[in-house]
């Protein structure tokens, strides 16, 4: 609204100009006004930003000593001894991307079943109520889901679980002899699994309900079961989406150090059994930070750090770059 | 064409394949069913493991009093924690949401809410390490203000996400109007378009607060301290918060800890899971009333 | 009723060529007077006895009885609101959806009650095709947009010649022959309604409903869906809900002219007149019907 100031003509007639100073000092302040908000608004949106661009810069900055003696070699070596000052990540970016993956493959279906039950199956009553109690469990802090790993689901797993599993599938190695206390990387997996769940589960719901219902009403118009649906229209057309939320629950599951460590046991070797303990990334972090002294041992972990950073912004990037893109034009079979 | 293989005069039920593919759907429904279940059932045991275990410690002693038996003085330094964070995230997070809705071309406002994104997706232990590099190395201390800042970057984009929505949400015929008014863009931000929005903004901060509180490992590397016996209110000291102290307590070996553990739990849970729900139902009904 | 000919599961002569084989009198153009007589001998597909229908306490449709006879194509016309189209979708079951709806009367096909507890929704609408208002193309190529629904039905093999069948059925083949792969969306409108009503013969139903098929098309793509009509006449039973009068007048035998009326109380939709083509627009008996094809209303 600021800028051509013709002077409507109530202002210039009558009397002696006072209103016309008036009226000019009000547009000078609205235009400061606009411009001081700007200003504002400007500088809290780069704010995310810059912070993104210090993170990056202070992990590495920690990190440098410990980059600069082990290189990248430090991604596959294993052996990682404060005491010895030697460290290699290759045992915590395994049990990272075990952990993970695992919770993932475990999740992600349910995660989508539970999608298309609030979608397309449960009358909108029950998904009222379902959908928030689905969300809050992504509610419940780490430290308590954590905690109830520790003294309710680690307990479960290794009295019951391990022994079913190694009993059924034990000629898989993923599936090994039990260990003593239920903590192992298994553990943690089931514990990462409840925390993806909500967020994917939310995600594909929204996806599925914005499937056209022309589209569904005309396969069912051709005498397709409602499974057929799902499978030949709803599912192939949000692909893209349910992929990238996906890969925001795989970030979630990436990053958590907290949950992890109360359940996975602290290992230091990398085993083929899930049932083993194990480490993460986060994890380690977590575990070690608070007490360690030796410059080339925080350095170690501030390496870590950086690992964990560039696994994470490559997830949320793919996640978004794939989310972007949108299926509706897709051919699909 | 020659005729397809079925009788139209025949009955009604299913012909051909269609039994075998009935049951490959009720198989499919069934499953879908199971897993909403599934979900429901986790959050229901969880909730009631922590509220039958946790009910036992909980008592106006266990809330007011420090050590050895209260945590009070954590719960004191949570809230100072929270608030602070609460109070540096909220400013910026809203006038970001302005920025999004009411200045930003498309390829900026993308930019932004990339930004945005990739903060959220900042693994907790990451800006912890980020912020005791970026504060507590250089004055060698460990301070409750740190862990406010971690949690603020925390709620940063939860804030500015939901705000946008909600300012999304508010007609553009309230903008044109005041525009035909002659109204200057800060006032009309200001005076019109704020107090609309205000509700939508104040849930999502009260959702971003919520998902903060529980955030444990800022403060385990910015702010690890014991319950302790005495109320701190200086916030740049270490304070002692909830999240710790339990995870604190879950690593002992110890069922006295245990107990009051749960209690713990039970406090921080009920606060975040009573402040979502209600942040969600009002975010809902105020959605609700915008659009309508 | 058709013989009884290869059944389509495992059957392995698909033949270009093939013939529709019927019994009955073969259908001819919607000619002379004498409209009782041209239904001796044919039952009807559907028969509608007192079929009220209700979406919740609204009453939208009151006392409906109609017999649509078989290989003909049967137009339903009428102003906006009078329940053609809720009729139309109770003949396929697809009003199933709406939660409130209720139905009064009964619905039979080929003498079946259509909703008695033991019928399968999924079979009614294998037999029964729609073809909706809004184009409604999958997002998949134009060969698997065809394909979909025969494959689901176990229909696997002489998949390509039953494509080209349908798209020919549909007068389509020659404009896409060359780029079946291609995603159905990029065709134009008048294109993609034609890909639904291939979709929709392409399983070979008894029925096909469509609903006011050409309404959101240019009068260029109506003219080809109206030749279409003609072409499918005879070989399904057609009931063709439209705006277009003129439409109707020209494209079938049999029309139904639907409309509000208030004589039991709120304004609901009512089967007002149901005659031979000629009949209704030449000398209808009902004065509203006289009306409303005079273009005094609606």
């Amino acid at each position: 609204m600021s800028g051509n100031t013709v002077n409507p003509a109530y202002i210039t007639a009558g009397n002696d100009g006072r209103d016309a100073r008036a009226a000019s000092r009000l547009r000078r302040i609205d235009r400061l006004g606009d411009g001081l908000l700007f200003g504002l608004c400007a500088l809290a949106s780069l704010l995310g930003a810059v912070v993104l661009v210090m993170v990056a810069y202070q992990m590495i900055h920690g990190a440098s000593p410990s980059i600069s003696k082990f290189g990248l070699g430090f991604l596959v070596h294993t052996t990682w001894q404060p005491n010895f000052n030697v460290y290699g990540a290759g045992t915590l970016i395994f049990g990272t991307v075990v952990s993970s993956f695992v919770a993932l493959a475990i999740g992600a279906p349910i995660a989508i079943s539970i999608g298309l039950f609030l979608s397309l199956l449960a009358p909108s009553g029950v998904r009222g109520v379902i959908s928030p109690l689905v969300e809050m469990l992504a509610a419940i802090p780490s430290v308590i889901l954590g905690f109830w790993g520790i003294l309710i689901l680690a307990p479960f797993v290794q009295s019951t679980l391990e022994p079913w599993l190694h009993d059924w599938f034990g000629f898989i190695p993923l599936f090994g002899p039990p260990q003593t206390t239920g903590a192992s990387v298994f553990t943690a997996s089931l514990i990462l699994t409840i925390m993806i769940i909500p967020i994917v589960a939310s995600i594909s719901r929204d996806l599925f309900l914005a499937v056209p219902r022309e589209m569904q009403e005309g396969a069912s118009a051709l005498g397709a079961t409602r499974w057929e649906v799902v499978r030949g229209i709803v599912l192939p057309t949000t692909a893209s989406g349910v992929t990238a939320a996906s890969l925001l629950g795989l970030g979630r599951a990436l990053g958590e150090a907290i949950a992890v460590t109360q359940v996975i046991g602290a290992g230091s070797r990398i085993n083929a059994s899930l049932f083993e303990t194990g480490d993460t990334l986060a994890a380690r972090i977590a575990n070690q930070f608070p007490g360690a002294i030796t410059q080339m041992h925080i350095a170690s972990l501030y390496y870590l750090g950086v690992i964990l950073l560039v696994i994470g912004l490559v997830s949320n990037l793919l996640a978004q770059w794939i989310g972007r893109r949108f299926d509706y034009a897709r051919v699909a079979k | 064409m020659s005729q397809a293989g079925f009788d139209p005069t025949a009955p009604l039920t299913a012909s051909g394949n269609l039994r075998r593919r009935r049951v490959v759907s009720r198989v499919a429904e069934g499953g879908a069913t199971a897993a909403a279940v599934a979900a429901v059932a986790v959050l229901g045991i969880v909730t009631y493991t922590v509220v039958a275990r946790g009910a036992k410690a909980i008592s106006l002693d266990f809330l007011f009093t420090g050590e050895p038996t209260g945590i009070g003085p954590a719960i004191l330094g949570t809230g100072l924690i929270v608030l602070l964070a609460t109070a540096i995230a909220m400013p910026i997070g809203v006038l970001t949401a302005i920025y999004l809705t009411e200045f930003s071309g498309s390829r900026v406002s993308g930019f932004v809410r990339s930004t945005l994104d990739l903060m959220n997706g900042l693994p907790s232990i990451i800006v912890g390490l980020f912020l005791f590099v970026l504060l507590v190395k250089p004055t060698q201390t460990l301070s409750g203000f740190a862990g406010a800042l971690a949690l603020a970057i925390i709620e940063l984009p939860l804030i500015a996400r939901g705000s946008q929505e909600v300012l999304l949400l508010v007609p553009n015929s309230l903008r044109e109007a005041s525009d035909a008014l002659g109204v200057s863009r800060w006032r009309s931000v200001l005076t019109v378009i704020l107090p609309t929005a205000l509700g939508g903004i104040v849930t999502s901060t009260v959702l971003a607060v919520a998902r903060a509180a529980g955030e444990t490992a800022p403060l385990l590397l910015l702010t690890p301290a014991p319950v302790g016996t005495s109320f701190n209110f200086n916030i740049f000291e270490e304070l002692p918060s909830i999240p710790f102290t339990i995870f604190t307590l879950s690593e002992e070996a110890n069922p006295e800890g245990f107990t009051r553990a749960w209690g713990c739990s039970l406090v921080l849970l009920s606060a975040i899971l009573f402040a979502s729900l209600a942040a969600r139902a009002l975010l809902a009904r105020s959605r609700a009333r915008m659009t309508r | 009723m058709s013989a009884g000919f290869d059944s389509f599961e495992g059957g392995s002569s698909p033949v270009p060529g093939r013939v529709r084989i019927q019994s009955g009198p073969i259908v001819g153009p919607a000619g002379a007077s004498g409209s009782a007589s041209r239904e001796l001998g044919l039952e009807p597909v559907f028969e509608a006895r007192e079929v009220s229908v209700y979406y919740g306490r609204k009453r939208a449709l009151a006392a409906v009885n109609l017999r649509i006879p078989r290989n003909r194509i049967t137009a339903l016309i009428g102003p906006s609101g009078c329940g053609k189209t809720t009729f139309l979708r109770s003949l396929n079951r697809m009003n199933d959806s709406v939660p409130s709806f209720r139905i009064e009367g009964q619905i039979l096909y080929h003498g079946h009650d259509m909703y008695a507890s033991n019928v399968d929704r999924v079979e009614v609408r294998r037999r029964i095709g729609m073809v909706f208002q809004k184009p409604n193309p999958f997002a998949k190529s134009i060969y698997d947009n065809i394909a979909w629904a025969p494959r689901n039905l176990g229909m696997r093999h002489g998949l390509d010649e039953r494509v080209e069948e349908a798209l020919r059925g549909a007068a389509l083949w020659d404009e896409v022959k060359d780029r079946l792969k291609d995603s159905a969306l990029g065709l134009s409108g008048g294109q993609q309604q034609r890909l639904c009503i291939a979709r929709a013969i392409a399983i070979e139903p008894d029925v096909l409903l469509l609903d006011e098929p050409a309404s959101a098309l240019d009068p260029i793509a109506t003219a080809s869906i109206e030749d279409l009509m003609h072409s499918l006449k005879g070989r399904f039973t057609i009931v063709i809900v439209t705006h277009n009068m003129q439409q109707a007048a020209r494209v079938a035998d049999r029309t139904a002219f639907f409309s509000l009326d208030s004589s039991h109380g709120e304004p609901s939709g009512t089967l007002i007149e149901f005659a031979d083509t000629e009949k209704i627009f030449g000398q209808p008996d009902d004065p509203r019907t006289r009306d409303y094809v005079s273009g005094r209303f609606g």
